[in-house]
């Protein structure tokens, strides 16, 4: 069963979202999914590029409030 | 001898080797990658934040920047390169670096060559763990006045234990032979002799590869390397009585007017709008102030200040205030414990502001 865990990104500025979505990544099995609650809209560039090299994929993205959600999938190759 | 050159050269020639790029989101260290990745070795990236790094956070933070594009060049590197990154949080173990450089600081808080020296050491733990060969570097002689020298690059790979596992391709042909050049796995005639501050090389290299949207040379990456940040971080140290300094802290320490009145206290006001939303998520760890009857910035205050330290503060706030000119301006205080009070102060006249007290 794949698990969803979320992470608290407010008030990190970018890089730091990404490091954390990394070191999360690093934890799960492919299949698995993360979603970064950020407030740096960077992030919104900056986790997709990431996941981009590293062979995750970016399932969902949206804005509510100043807050951006980002869901990545973890895959295979990470 | 010959038969294990022979072999030597024959598993050379059979195993893919394998190298670490340090990518700082710069041209070098992109068109260092890029030449290596050229002769067949795999190359994967390392990027440190140490949390000085210039990359990405201002514009994060300020509203005047909001329109820009954003975009992290170390990702932006890895990806034009079809890369791995690996960004490594050395937020906790770069302390001691800034503390006590043993090569000493640069013009400003800098301690360049204890940096690179260890962030080779960094890249060199991450190969050894990983079973990579080496690691690749963007340096170039005569590049950087305290870390790029002749004289300096035998101490970073000394110092930082990589030793000859170190390769710096854009100015290989004017360094002693590396590990990977003698055993082959990269070609010594295919790597490059760029030395000096000019740029030329790289830019034609770059046009070469077809590199075009590449970070621009700048004043660096690191606000180590700039004076105003390095007199309010030296003020930090000075006003704690120790060299300590936490994430808040260096975070702090880019947005806003720093103004110290006395040792005990400074107050941090916010110049637009995307600092002082920024400065919002503070609020909870220090005491701050908010004009009501005028429009204004944020101020976070930073220390132990006095009931009339706290006025002083409310004058010099109301004087970056829409209501600098007003006979009064209304504020609001709120403490560490969430307590409200209202203020009503006459706003800091300019004279009044002494210069020492901007930071």
């Amino acid at each position: 069963m794949p698990q969803r865990i979320s992470l608290d990104c407010h008030r990190l500025l970018c890089p730091m979202p990404v490091i954390r979505v990394q070191d999360q990544v690093a934890q799960m099995q492919a299949g698995d999914e993360v979603e970064a609650v950020c407030t740096d809209p960077g992030a919104l560039n900056d986790i997709p590029a990431w996941c981009r090299i590293n062979g995750h994929q970016v399932v969902e993205t949206r804005e509510q409030e100043d807050e951006y959600f980002i869901v990545v999938r973890v895959g295979e190759t990470g | 001898m010959r038969a294990s050159r022979y072999h030597r050269d024959d598993f050379s020639m059979t195993k893919q080797r394998k190298a670490l790029a340090l990518i700082s989101g710069g041209l070098d260290s992109l068109l260092a990658a890029k030449v290596v990745m050229e002769q067949g070795v795999h190359v994967e990236g390392v990027n440190f934040f140490t949390g000085f790094c210039v990359e990405g956070h201002t514009h994060a933070i300020r509203k005047k920047d909001k329109q820009k594009p954003k975009r992290n060049n170390a990702l932006w590197s890895a990806e034009t390169l079809g890369i791995k990154l690996h960004i490594l949080d050395i937020v906790e173990e770069y302390k001691d670096v800034v503390f006590n450089p043993r090569h000493g600081y640069g013009a400003h808080l800098n301690p360049c060559l204890d940096c690179k020296i260890f962030m080779v050491q960094k890249a060199r733990e991450w190969i050894e763990a990983n079973d990579f060969d080496f690691v690749i570097t963007g340096e170039v002689i005569g590049q950087r006045p305290k870390s790029q020298r002749k004289d300096t690059m035998p101490v970073v790979q000394r110092e930082s234990g990589i030793e000859d596992r170190l390769l710096r391709p854009l100015c290989a042909k004017n360094l002693p032979e590396t590990l990977p050049e003698r055993e082959g796995w990269v070609n010594r005639e295919q790597l490059h002799d760029f030395s000096g501050r000019t740029r030329k090389p790289q830019m034609n290299l770059a046009k070469a590869y077809g590199f075009e949207d590449y970070a621009q040379p700048a004043g660096g990456c690191c606000f180590l390397t700039d004076e105003q940040y390095s007199v309010k971080l030296a003020d930090l140290w000075q006003a704690r009585g120790e060299k300590q300094y936490e994430m808040d802290d260096i975070m702090l320490l880019k947005v806003g007017r720093h103004i110290r009145p006395a040792p005990h206290f400074k107050v941090i006001v916010s110049r637009e709008e995307g600092e002082g939303k920024f400065m919002q998520g503070y609020r909870k760890q220090y005491p701050h102030l908010k004009t009501t009857s005028h429009g204004g910035p944020l101020a976070l205050i930073d220390g132990t200040p006095t009931e009339k330290d706290i006025e002083l503060a409310a004058r010099l706030v109301a004087r970056y205030s829409q209501g600098k000119q007003a006979d009064r301006v209304e504020l609001e205080f709120t403490d560490l414990q969430g307590n409200t009070r209202a203020l009503s102060v006459v706003p800091l006249p300019a004279h009044e502001v002494a210069r020492d007290w901007i930071l």
